[in-house]
């Protein structure tokens, strides 16, 4: 375990810390982790890994900053309005720790591109917006056994939690075996979003991503945290393991991607942002 | 029997934006019926039409799931807390 006197001047903090050491350190260097989103959610947990040192961040989006991004995705600066949110969280990060690896992947997530996209990474960061994405994100980590770090914001409501694939641990589908119905639950677009919101939410991924790959702490495996922002209340309840589930369960029925636009029951060949958007084009935020 | 309930964001607004509330019932059934009557249309995205809880609706009675506790039939007892979760994906809009 050696490190450059570079790396020991950088993360002084991390490598004296007990619980991250050397040891510690020398893990993040070497992880891979995959950022699904580079929005709200994605800002912080982009920020705080490239900090961290995590040696490789792929970030996925296929989408560009507009103006009404600014108010809580703080990787992205005015002057990036217009650009590839894959290449301006690409500059920030690197302008945070230019000795990491960024790999950029600007494009949507589907069905024909996950597996490959997803495979060569230890960990992946779920910050997406919308159903589809995120059932396709679990069912790709739970077959291809790939711990997924799950956050997602309405409002001023926050959840995050853990899915590891194996060991009778619960997925997504466990927590939430179906989609609500188009139009039941409206889009950050439609109902507005506390800026500060994506900002907890994305660090506690961050911190759960970092514990995952240091192996230190209790990771929020089997436990959902529920965040209030205007109560300021944090409430964890139970996630139990459904033996029953499709995809995780004792005998599965999915057991490969299938069209998440169909089970989500959005539009076939709608973008999911097309999809979420559709029915709102003047975002309240 | 009093039950306090939690509300998430997007069904506070038929509680006058309260964050929690509270209603009657030893059952859970029984519980969200009395939240129905107080505030008309909370459950509309919670119950089904045919009486059984939604599936993209989690609920939680103190820190479990009551998918493994009785469903709707699951006993209350005063002190509790009942929970509402819904499914929601934002964060990267």
């Amino acid at each position: 375990m050696s490190f450059t006197e570079e790396q020991v001047r950088r993360y002084a903090r991390h490598i004296i810390l007990p619980g991250i050491g050397g040891d510690g350190q020398r893990k993040l260097l070497d992880a891979k982790v995959l950022v699904i989103g580079a929005g709200g959610l994605g800002s912080p947990i982009a920020m705080y890994l490239a900090a961290a040192g995590v040696g490789t961040i792929g970030v996925l989006d296929f989408d560009r900053v507009d103006e009404s991004n600014l108010q809580r995705q703080v990787i992205h600066a005015t002057a990036d309005v217009g650009r590839p949110k894959v290449a301006s969280a690409a500059d920030r990060m690197r302008a945070i720790n230019p000795t990491i690896e960024v790999i950029e992947h600007d494009t949507i997530l589907s069905s024909a591109n996950a597996f490959e996209i997803i495979e060569p990474y230890d960990v992946v960061i779920d910050g997406t917006d919308n159903f589809p994405v995120r059932y396709l994100v679990n069912d790709a980590t739970q077959f291809l056994g790939k711990p997924l770090v799950y956050g997602s914001i309405y409002q001023w409501d926050g959840q995050a939690t853990v899915f590891t694939p194996g060991q009778e641990a619960p997925c997504y589908r466990c927590l939430f075996p179906q989609p609500p119905p188009p139009g039941t639950v409206p889009s950050c677009a439609e109902g507005g979003v506390f800026g500060v919101l994506p900002g907890i939410v994305g660090s506690i991924q961050a911190t759960e991503a970092v514990k995952l790959i240091t192996g230190k702490g209790e990771p929020l495996i089997g436990r959902l945290l529920i965040f209030d922002a205007l109560e300021m209340d944090f409430q964890t309840v139970k996630v139990r393991w459904d033996a029953d589930c499709p995809v995780c369960g004792k005998e599965p029925t999915i057991t490969e991607l299938i069209d998440y636009d169909a089970f989500c029951g959005v539009p076939s060949g709608a973008t999911p942002t097309e999809a979420e958007h559709g029915v709102s084009t003047n975002p309240t935020t | 029997m009093p039950v306090q309930i939690k509300l998430p964001t997007i069904l506070r607004k038929h509680a006058d934006g309260a964050p929690r509330v509270d209603a009657d019932g030893s059952t859970l059934r029984e519980l969200l019926k009395d939240l129905e009557s107080r505030y008309p249309g909370i459950t509309k995205n919670v119950v089904t039409d045919d009486g059984a809880l939604h599936r993209f609706v989690n609920v939680y009675v103190n820190d479990e799931d009551v998918r493994y506790l009785g469903s709707l039939e699951t006993e209350l007892k005063d002190g509790d807390t009942v929970s509402i979760l819904p499914a929601v994906a934002g964060g990267r809009v």
